[in-house]
């Protein structure tokens, strides 16, 4: 991008991202309808991509919303809608348990994040801002197929295998969906 | 100045590209309900204004003083914010469109390809909550409906979307439109043509596959517990979505911006892409004027079993011919 901000207007930029994306992170886990909560889990990502623009890295920030917001949450509304998630399933005992379970696990993450963060941070390289043109769709396809095009193919392969499972796993029965006039076996 | 460069210019840009699309989908109900009108042997609105040119004008203050409605069973934050989420993608796909001569309407990135299908995802989100949070069983089978159709026809669209940008080989619009391009390139981009097109009607749920608002099945689908101006937003989002894709249509088909004169003169830019939109619209209305409407069950077996292999097919032949032929 040819316009670049001051570095003063960038920190505001990313403390206001961070917080819209922070917030969202927290609605996923507060609410108590399922469908806000993927809500939240939408404009989460839609921040993160927004931050990984913000690192030049405009591969990963498309590749995250086509992902993310265009396939997997739309498959998780699909699942909430089709199987409608009552808020009601559990017991008040539960929900204490689940929580303080929760708070518990979510600090020791952030313990062992921040742990490693501060224990290998080192000020940015001078070159920086070479090293940012990583981001863009010819460098991210270039790495992908020759040094990493192994751990490629086998990701691929693995994908095939989920989807012939789920094929599998889905195929009606001989003769499931019979007098239904939309659904012709063997047709 | 920094931040006048960074936030105001391209503000203004956004506002007034907003308004020539608001402007544009006004004009866009009245284009097809005259021609419409004209395919059934009929005169259509002819009362407000010449040959019924004020009739938009007419119909916005209508949506405008409407009374707002808002059913006591719906799930209120989301029912509000659907018909937003409806509208927005169908004008932020605009800001990589090129519009003349190295100017795109906002912003030349060099995703521009990958912008599209970003976008093109998030799109069903409006239709999709409309639906759960409208509370009412037509509603969420319209919504659900339309959900599996986009999703669907996403992959073909995105599977001819690779083969272009694979002959093009850059994935910025700005530059795919100013290359370029050899004769029989040509050839084998409109080919492509007639099925890129039946994607676009399947993602803007235009007839003949407007299944998630069939009347004559659901009410009105995901739109049944909406009035005003709130269904006033959808009916905007599926307009302005029919004048985008035409738009991305005309820049990836048939050359945008170009035309006679326009690189020495680059106001003529714009308007030999409106000529183009506007015949490329012509044909969304052709199309809804003549053709019946499938069974759901073909709409989605026409997608995997025809759409998507063929999609594969021509994405695989189009890589042969880039790394042979160029």
């Amino acid at each position: 991008m040819s316009v670049s901000l001051n570095p003063v207007h960038f920190d505001l930029f990313f403390l206001l991202v961070a917080a819209v994306c922070l917030a969202a992170a927290l609605g996923v886990v507060m609410s108590r309808q399922p469908v806000h909560s993927a809500l939240f889990l939408l404009t989460n990502f839609a921040t993160l991509a927004v931050l990984y623009i913000t690192l030049e890295a405009q591969f990963l920030a498309a590749a995250q919303v086509i992902v993310y917001a265009g396939g997997i949450v739309i498959l998780i509304l699909f699942v909430i809608m089709l199987i409608g998630g009552d808020t009601n399933d559990f017991t008040a005992a539960q929900r204490i348990w689940s929580r303080i379970v929760g708070v518990a696990l979510g600090v020791i993450l952030l313990l062992a994040i921040s742990y490693s963060a501060l224990l290998r941070m080192t000020p940015p390289p001078d070159d920086a801002a070479a090293l940012l043109q990583g981001g863009t769709p010819k460098a991210v396809g270039i790495a992908l197929f020759t040094d990493y095009v192994l751990p490629f193919e086998l990701i691929a392969i693995l994908l095939l295998v989920a989807l012939i499972g789920a094929l599998v796993l889905g195929r009606q029965p001989e003769g499931a969906g019979e007098g239904i006039p939309s659904v012709k076996v063997g047709d | 100045m920094d931040w006048l460069q960074v936030l105001v210019f391209p503000t203004i840009r956004a506002l007034i590209l907003i308004f020539v699309l608001l402007t544009g989908f006004a004009y866009l109900t009245w284009y097809e309900r005259k021609l419409l009108a004209r395919f059934q042997i009929r005169y259509g609105p002819n009362r407000a204004g010449k040959y019924g040119l004020l009739q938009p004008a007419a119909d916005a203050v209508k949506a405008f003083f409407k009374e707002e409605i808002i059913p006591n069973h719906v799930d209120k934050p989301v029912y509000l914010l659907a018909p937003a989420l409806a509208l927005a993608p169908a004008l932020i796909i605009w800001a990589v469109i090129p519009i003349a001569k190295g100017i795109p309407a906002i912003a030349d990135v060099n995703i521009g390809f990958l912008w599209i299908l970003a976008v093109a995802g998030i799109e069903s989100y409006g239709v999709i909550l409309a639906g759960w949070s409208s509370n009412n069983n037509y509603s969420l089978l319209g919504a659900l409906r339309s959900a599996a159709q986009m999703v669907s026809y996403e992959l073909p669209l995105g599977l001819f979307l690779v083969s272009i940008l694979i002959l093009a080989g850059s994935f910025s619009l700005v530059e795919l439109v100013e290359s370029t391009r050899l004769w029989w390139e040509w050839i084998w981009l409109w080919l492509a043509f007639p099925f890129f097109f039946i994607c676009i009607l399947a993602e803007t749920n235009r007839s003949p596959f407007d299944l998630p608002e069939t009347e004559n099945e659901l009410v009105a689908g995901f739109q049944t517990e909406y009035g005003g101006m709130k269904f006033a937003l959808f009916f905007m989002a599926e307009y302005i979505n029919m004048i985008t894709t035409s738009a991305i249509m005309a820049t990836l088909f048939f050359g945008g911006w170009k035309g006679p004169f326009a690189e020495e003169i680059i106001w003529l830019g714009p308007i030999y892409l409106v000529i183009k939109v506007v015949l490329l619209l012509f044909l969304f209305i052709w199309v809804r004027a003549s053709i019946g409407r499938p069974r759901y069950d073909q709409l989605m077996k026409f997608c995997w079993q025809f759409m998507l292999p063929l999609g594969l097919v021509y994405m695989s032949i189009s890589a042969v011919l880039a790394v042979f032929l160029k």
